[in-house]
């Protein structure tokens, strides 16, 4: 870069000469010209500015912080020849420049407040969150007792966003998912030729715990981050506020139609993703293990009981429940900026994602004791 | 100084008319409909032009054309010389750092403080040391009016009128030639608005700046602008000083200006003349 501004002292006269263009560009080069330290040996000094061809309000910062350091070190300092605009620049900048340096809020604190204060904010954020769980709960016995004023619409669109239109990737993944577990299961039981028991060990495991488990990460990674996003957007453009004062809690027309679509769509899907889960294990089997199409079919009724089915789709509404609540809370939750939108939308699918893993992890011991 | 005294200053022959945008028959069709159907305009250097016209006349557009934000669909725009819609990246970026602009919605980053915020621009165009991005933010954050303790805080946690001022501290921070408000005073109560102007102008004379405001304000029209461009069926139907613009019988400029607010603004400012 070019630089045609500069500072000297003129030992003649005893001024400190300022030439050139004093605009921005120029300022960090300027910065390490003036030598305020230097300077500060002599008595009084005069800032000529009559060769500045161009001040802008760095250029006037600058001449005015140079002004305030030499004074506070004792030297009298006069400006000089700046014509009349710069003279107004600088009386304006000089106005509003900031007396005291490194103002901030200081906020440190210790490690362990820091804890102390991480815990509290956890246990408020529980509360609000069974708060507004149960908020919700006493909206929805009112409504029970109206169904008239069911949203019909905005639950049949839920069912449409969440459900249907997530019915291929569900199928797909469900099938790579069946593929992968046949694969495995099949190495080890091929050693034993214990082929045949591929269909008892894929039946068991898949409607039991993986299609249920992963239909609902992939629900929440899919639909809950939606909801948090979607509630917080409105949130922020005062959507919610409206519906407020329009006589219509969000509950309503928001939040409840969420949680019934999604407790009515995740059954399904975790059914939908048995069928695929099972079929990709078909077809593994038949490559890999000789088993046929009409072997695995006929085999799989006769060890696998109905109860397992039962005992893998019953905890899907449990889910549902989890990703939906945990969706609109912390879309609700979203507050003041867009960063918080997308904060939010990560809680969202981590804190639901970790509620489902240890609702599973409770349901295995239950049935488990249960001896189910 | 007085309004007149810089309308008879900038009519002096001495002072040399530069202009800074140059928009010629223009066109712009957006989605279908003709919003701009063939403006001619020009801004000169140091003066503050008002941009006015009914709802949805094309004011925002306009201003989005000028900035080079959305294409125009024919005819050119020149800003410093330079035709914007066939400028390289690189021409482009040296305009944009000779230009500030106060958005309709302020359009501050929500995930930053304002002081943050007012730093970005020094940030990502200047090679300054940490310390003095931070003094020279603080001291435009001063300048737009703010306390010093707004620079610490979020744009949520601010007022709307205190957005607006932030919007305008970041928008002067590079030491801009030339500024774009977008209705800098919708929103704002009277006096704030009142005060706003006041800033303008200030800041105007005292940083040699260049203005174009879109605005709806007929009291910021009366008593800071020096040239209102007037548009309406789809062109700039008239561009001149707003005591002579008041005064066009052209049907459109007749009922904006001759409602019951517009004839208040225009007898308060007689009056105080």
């Amino acid at each position: 870069m070019k630089h045609d501004a500069n500072v000297s002292y003129d030992r003649k006269s005893n001024q400190i000469l300022c030439e050139g263009d004093w605009t921005i560009s120029q300022i960090s080069h300027l910065q390490s010209l003036a030598k305020t330290k230097a300077w500060a040996q002599y008595p009084n000094l005069v800032i000529n500015g009559a060769k500045i061809r161009h001040l802008d309000s760095a250029g006037a910062w600058l001449i005015s912080n140079l002004t305030q350091t030499l004074t506070k070190r004792g030297v009298k300092v006069e400006l000089s020849e700046f014509n009349p605009e710069a003279t107004k620049l600088l009386e304006m900048v000089a106005g509003n420049i900031k007396q005291e340096k490194h103002i901030e809020p200081t906020n440190k604190i210790s490690n362990i407040a820091w804890l102390g204060k991480q815990t509290v904010d956890k246990l408020k954020e529980l509360n609000s969150y069974l708060a507004f769980v149960g908020q919700l709960s006493v909206e929805f016995l009112q409504l029970t007792k109206e169904p008239k004023s069911w949203r019909w619409k905005s639950l049949s669109s839920i069912i449409y966003s969440a459900g249907y239109q997530g019915l291929p990737i569900i199928a797909l993944l469900s099938f790579l998912v069946g593929v992968v577990l046949a694969y495995q299961m099949g190495l080890q039981l091929e050693k034993y030729g214990a082929n045949v028991y591929i269909v008892d060990l894929l039946g068991l495991s898949i409607l039991r715990e993986f299609a249920p488990l992963m239909t609902a990460i992939m629900v929440s990674g899919r639909t809950g981050s939606a909801f948090t996003a979607s509630l917080g957007m409105m949130k922020l453009n005062q959507e919610i506020d409206a519906l407020n004062t329009l006589g219509v809690t969000p509950g309503e027309l928001l939040l409840i139609p969420r949680i019934i679509g999604l407790m009515i769509v995740l059954p399904l899907l975790t059914m939908w993703a048995d069928i695929f889960a099972i079929l990709g294990g078909m077809v593994m089997s038949n490559n890999m293990l000789d088993i046929s199409w009409v072997d695995f079919l006929q085999r799989f009724p006769q060890v696998i009981p109905l109860k397992t089915f039962i005992i893998g789709m019953g905890r899907t509404p449990v889910y549902a429940l989890i990703i939906a609540t945990i969706g609109c809370y912390e879309g609700m939750q979203v507050k003041n900026s867009a960063d918080s939108v997308g904060r939010n939308t990560t809680k969202s699918v981590v804190l639901a994602i970790f509620f489902i893993i240890v609702a599973d992890a409770l349901f295995s011991i239950i049935f488990s004791k249960m001896k189910l | 100084m007085t309004k007149d005294e810089k309308n008879d200053q900038s009519k002096t022959p001495n002072k040399q008319q530069e202009s800074l945008v140059e928009v010629s028959h223009l066109a712009v069709t957006l989605g279908g409909t003709e919003v701009l159907k063939d403006v001619n305009l020009t801004v000169n250097r140091g003066e503050i032009l008002g941009i006015v016209g009914g709802s949805g006349s094309g004011k925002t557009t306009l201003l989005r054309e000028i900035l080079g934000l959305t294409e125009p669909t024919s005819g050119s725009i020149r800003v410093f010389g330079k035709d914007i819609s066939t400028a390289s990246p690189a021409t482009l970026l040296s305009l944009q750092k000779r230009w500030g602009v106060l958005f309709q919605q302020n359009a501050l980053f929500s995930s930053l403080t304002l002081l943050d915020n007012v730093i970005f621009p020094l940030k990502e165009h200047t090679n300054l040391g940490e310390e003095t991005r931070r003094e020279l933010a603080l001291l435009k954050i001063m300048m737009a009016g703010l306390p010093e303790e707004a620079a610490f805080k979020y744009p949520a946690e601010l007022s709307g009128g205190m957005q607006k001022r932030a919007g305008v501290a970041r928008a002067i921070v590079l030491d801009p030639e030339l500024i774009f408000l977008d209705e800098p005073t919708s929103g704002l109560d009277p006096a704030t608005a009142a005060q706003f102007d006041e800033l303008i102008q200030n800041l105007q004379e005292t940083m040699d700046l260049t203005i174009v405001m879109v605005t709806h304000d007929l009291d910021s029209l009366w008593t800071i602008t020096d040239r209102v461009a007037f548009l309406g069926e789809g062109k700039v139907l008239s561009a001149e000083p707003i005591t002579t613009l008041v005064k066009n019988p052209h049907p459109l400029i007749k009922s904006f200006f001759s409602g019951p607010r517009g004839r208040m603004a225009q007898l308060q400012y007689q009056q105080e003349k």
